[in-house]
């Protein structure tokens, strides 16, 4: 799924493709990438991870986000280039092998997921929520949720699901942080 | 619904662990060897002819593989076969901004692009027709000359039931108002994508975000004029589709059309702004309406005169035009009924089918007329309401054959469980409480393609493993019909949900189904899936009657009673597959937890056993389910609108803050009574009614496509706002029951018919805060605002 091929004809700049080297869900992977490659389509088209959703392009929708060092953020709106030496986390590295996080577990059990399309934007920064904000107010769920946008669901499922979440981790079970 | 292993417990989706876990493959995630990639040119013209389209320079870009133009298709489609309008890319005029006319496969998306700036149109820019009202007069160049008529009119439906006129002249009351509503779009979070792969004979096979994989392999053979069994379509995981990807569209036969010429592997996507441009959602309309209410009888006549904006092409609009007046004849009984409902072309992205089709903009007139009787009455909004309310098995006015209703009680539910008398008209200036029904189709009786076969086929095996398999046409598109496909064979076969596997959407593997929308699926693939279980279910019993040296079961296909009105009135149509009452059966076995059990004995075998003896003779076991609705409805043009097998009910009641200094409405709570029948999935119908109130609540507040000139000019996610969770009211859903016997174990659908309602509700509930009718949607703040200092002034 190589968008940038190094064998293809000069005029469109390929030839300023080097080797890119990101941390992404702890592990150091490279790729070939032209420099306006962004995050999101490194991820994708290079790396195959493609639980990261393109739903805008525009930094509009969110279901793109994922972790740079902690931080949530677009990965449409970030070139790959800027976040060498980053630590990258995906939704592909928010579970445990098979055990899933506390918020994924309860996006399921609690009816959250319906199209799927923006859950990935809705876990990771529900799990970075969960970091900084073990025991979030509903204001504070709510502004976490509308990073991303989901039309499916009306949000409701979803809220509960952080609510169902931060009882689970107050209860002592799962753990916030796993990877 | 006690008796019930699985049906009726709230089931996350089957796939809910891939999704949550970023494994699902939507159609752009699916790696094809080598693909091209596929862009398309489109109009920046909403009127115009095209001169000349002149590729020489982007042909000649290294790296580009192929380029079609409207020459390259000569057949138009469209979904409905009566209305084939659309070409796959404008021939030798586009009609509106956005429209394709070129596109070029090259080996980077970069090239693809830089290619499309190479490629030269010659436009010569007409006369643009945007104003729907204009549409319906005389012009020199109808947008489509082929329908003969010197105006731009589409479609035209006149209906009259009963005599509206003796209907208003007997009322004590009657009530008139003119309605106008903006058009709205679907905004699913996945945008459009199509990617085809060719293979060494030619043969396609089209991965596509569409709800409607079948329709889409036939348009696609028309227009590509190449036999049906060269394609293959398959619904990959698909991120939402709320009516807007039940069309098959152009990008769909231009990436086909580039596989062909290329001999490659085709990718395409679109970007936001083209999900946008492309639309197909809900009508602009205007609409007069006039309604009689007499307190002893109730509603004595509607009369309603509806014009409907469809944009340059007809999409499903001739059944939205339909149903703009037909769905007025519920959920209340009403005698008198007449309506004009007109659909015009014009120069703007086409309208076409989404969630709640049809019928949400007269909902919204007819509840918001009502309540403005009822009040004029002197009668209790809610309770004047639920004396209206169809009774079970009627008739309607053009014969919607009514059976299970359960929102009686269901409303009277919500009035306590709101507080409904200790609120309404009590509540503080700024705060009101507001009421609003409606009623949906669970799916349609009448097939789009006219033909005997049935509107959902599955397909059922099991291995020797134990594995059971559903093979089914339908699509997930988010709704969760795949986790009730495996529900309902695992509820009939006794096993876990875990060993049933679906085989879904893929025209090559799976047998037919219809689509996703009507709200068909859960009632007619679901139907289909339990139909076929139950065939299975009857090998296993033979098989565990010989394991057991039992004597074979007889089974017996019953006549139906003379007087059975869920078969039909014209037409009993016991069909080979009744199989058994609905939603019970009762074979005299109990398969569950493994076992295959005779009732009579209390003798059992393990189920691998059953299935083993089973596959001992054919080694194959195999079984078919289908769905195909009773004939129904009147024999005249037009008395298929709107037939469908049951009908489910809603009643929202709504409570609203209204700030008279800034006019933004908040919805505090919504109440809600969805008649779905039983609920098979009580998490999905949460979901379901939930989305809906979103939808509706974005229709309601603040969503509206803004056109300038013919130019979308909101076309992104930042300037066409939906609601957030900040703006999603708490839901309280008053369980509804019925007795319907129809669906599968007695459901009907969940999907659609709970958004209407919300928005008159909201509505009536404004005017309960603060005295104003609002008879312009979305009721923005500035229209509130202008409202109350209306008002104020008077």
């Amino acid at each position: 799924m190589n968008t940038s091929n190094p064998a293809q004809p000069r005029e469109h700049g390929v030839n300023d493709a080097r080797v890119l080297a990101l941390r992404v869900n702890g592990v150091l992977q490279q790729a070939i990438a032209k420099p306006g490659t962004t995050l999101l389509e490194f991820l994708r088209e290079e790396l195959g991870l493609t639980g990261s959703k393109r739903g805008c392009d525009l930094g509009e929708c969110g279901c793109c986000s994922v972790l740079v060092d902690g931080r949530p953020m677009l990965a449409c709106l970030l070139l790959a280039a800027d976040v060498e030496g980053s630590e990258i986390r995906t939704i592909e590295g928010i579970a445990d092998g098979e055990v899933l996080h506390p918020l994924q577990q309860a996006m399921v059990d609690e009816g959250a997921i319906q199209c799927g399309f923006c859950t990935p934007g809705m876990v990771i920064n529900g799990v970075h929520l969960f970091e900084r904000t073990p025991t979030p107010t509903r204001d504070e769920i709510r502004t976490c949720i509308s990073a991303t946008v989901c039309r499916c669901t009306g949000y409701n499922r979803i809220e509960q699901a952080f609510v169902t979440t931060a009882a689970t981790l107050a209860a002592g079970g799962g753990k916030a942080g796993a990877q | 619904m006690s008796g019930y292993n699985i049906v009726g417990k709230p089931t996350p989706q089957i796939d809910s662990r891939d999704k949550v876990m970023g494994r699902a493959r939507f159609t752009d995630d699916i790696p094809l060897h080598n693909p091209l990639h596929a862009a398309i040119l489109r109009s920046p013209f909403a009127s115009a002819r095209i001169l000349k389209v002149d590729t020489s320079r982007a042909a000649a870009l290294p790296g580009v593989r192929g380029i079609v133009t409207g020459a390259d298709f000569r057949r138009t489609f469209g979904v409905l076969v009566i209305s084939k309008d659309e070409p796959a890319m404008a021939g030798n005029r586009v009609r509106y901004i956005g429209e394709p006319v070129a596109a070029v496969a090259a080996e980077t998306a970069e090239i693809a692009a830089a290619a499309l700036a190479l490629i030269e149109v010659s436009y010569e820019p007409t006369e643009a027709c945007l104003d729907p009202r204009v549409a319906l007069k005389p012009v020199a160049e109808p947008l489509h000359p082929g329908l003969g008529r010197d105006n731009n009119l589409h479609k035209r439906v006149e209906q009259c039931y009963g005599d509206p006129d003796a209907g208003f002249a007997a009322s004590p009351v009657v009530v008139e108002k003119r309605f106008s509503f903006a058009s709205v779009t679907h905004a699913f979070t996945e945008p459009h994508a199509t990617q085809v792969a060719i293979d060494g004979r030619g043969n396609l096979t089209v991965y596509s975000a569409t709800q409607v994989p079948h329709y889409l392999h036939m348009a696609m053979a028309e227009v590509l004029e190449i036999p049906e069994h060269r394609i293959r379509v398959i619904k990959p995981h698909l991120g939402g589709g709320f009516g807007g990807k039940s069309d098959p569209f152009p990008h769909e036969m231009i990436a086909a059309r580039l596989a062909l010429q290329t001999n490659r592997n085709i990718r395409l996507r679109f970007s936001r702004e083209e999900v946008f441009i492309s639309h197909h959602g809900r009508h602009p309309t205007t609409l007069t309406m006039k309604l009689g209410y007499d307190p002893q009888q109730g509603i004595t006549g509607i009369d309603a005169d509806i014009l409907i904006d469809g944009g340059a092409y007809g999409s499903f609009g001739v059944v939205t035009t339909y149903y703009n007046g037909v769905l007025l004849q519920g959920p209340y009984r009403i005698e008198n009924l007449r309506f004009r409902s007109r659909r015009v072309y014009t120069n703007k992205p086409m309208c076409g089918a989404m969630r709640g089709h049809g019928g949400v903009n007269p909902r919204f007139a007819a509840e918001v007329l009502l309540d403005m009787a009822l009040v004029q009455a002197g009668v209790d909004p809610c309770q004047g309401r639920i004396d209206m309310i169809h009774r079970p098995n009627t008739l309607t006015a053009s014969e919607f054959r009514i059976t299970s209703v359960g929102l009686k009680a269901g409303l009277e539910e919500a009035m306590r469980r709101s507080g409904w008398n200790e609120k309404y008209g009590k509540l503080p200036y700024g705060k009101g409480i507001g009421v609003a029904c409606g009623f949906y189709i669970s799916g349609s009786a009448a097939h789009i393609h006219r033909n005997d076969r049935p509107s959902s086929t599955v397909r059922l095996t099991i291995e020797f493993d134990g594995m059971v398999t559903v093979y089914s046409g339908a699509a997930d598109i988010g709704q969760g019909i795949d986790t009730i496909l495996a529900m309902m064979a695992a509820e009939v076969l006794g096993v876990g949900l875990d060993q049933v596997k679906v085989v879904v959407a893929d025209t090559q593997l799976t047998p037919v189904d219809l689509g996703s929308y009507s709200s068909r699926v859960t009632f007619m693939a679901g139907n289909a899936s339990r139909n076929a279980a139950i065939r299975m279910r009857r090998l296993l019993v033979a098989a565990a009657c010989q394991l057991l040296e039992l004597p074979p079961p007889a089974w017996e296909k019953p006549e139906p009673p003379a007087d059975y009105f869920r078969q039909g009135r014209r037409s009993p149509d016991y069909s080979s597959d009744y199989l058994g009452p609905n939603p019970d059966y009762n074979d005299g076995f109990r398969l569950a937890n493994g076992q295959v059990t005779h009732l009579g004995s209390g003798r059992s075998v393990p189920y691998l056993d059953a299935v083993r003896r089973a596959l001992d003779g054919p080694g194959i076991l195999q079984t078919h389910g289908t769905y195909r609705s009773p004939k129904l409805g009147g024999n005249y043009k037009g008395a298929a609108a709107g037939l469908s097998p049951t009908y489910s009910f809603t009643a929202f009641i709504v409570e609203v803050t209204v700030d008279p200094e800034t006019g933004f409405v908040k919805v505090d709570k919504a109440t809600c009574a969805h008649d779905c029948g039983t609920m098979l999935n009580p998490l999905a119908v949460r979901g379901q009614i939930e989305g809906c109130i979103h939808m509706g609540l974005g229709q309601a507040l603040m969503e509206e496509i803004v056109h300038y000139d013919g130019a979308v000019q909101n076309a992104g996610f930042l300037e066409y706002k939906i609601p957030s969770a900040f703006e999603q009211p708490e839901v309280d859903l008053v369980p509804t029951p019925s007795d319907e016997t129809e669906g599968p174990f007695g459901a009907k659908e969940a999907g659609e018919g709970p958004l209407a309602p919300i928005i008159p509700a909201i509505a009536n509930a404004i005017h309960d805060a603060v005295g104003i009718r609002l008879t312009e949607v979305p009721m923005r703040p500035d229209r509130v605002l202008a409202a109350i200092r209306k008002a104020g002034a008077a």
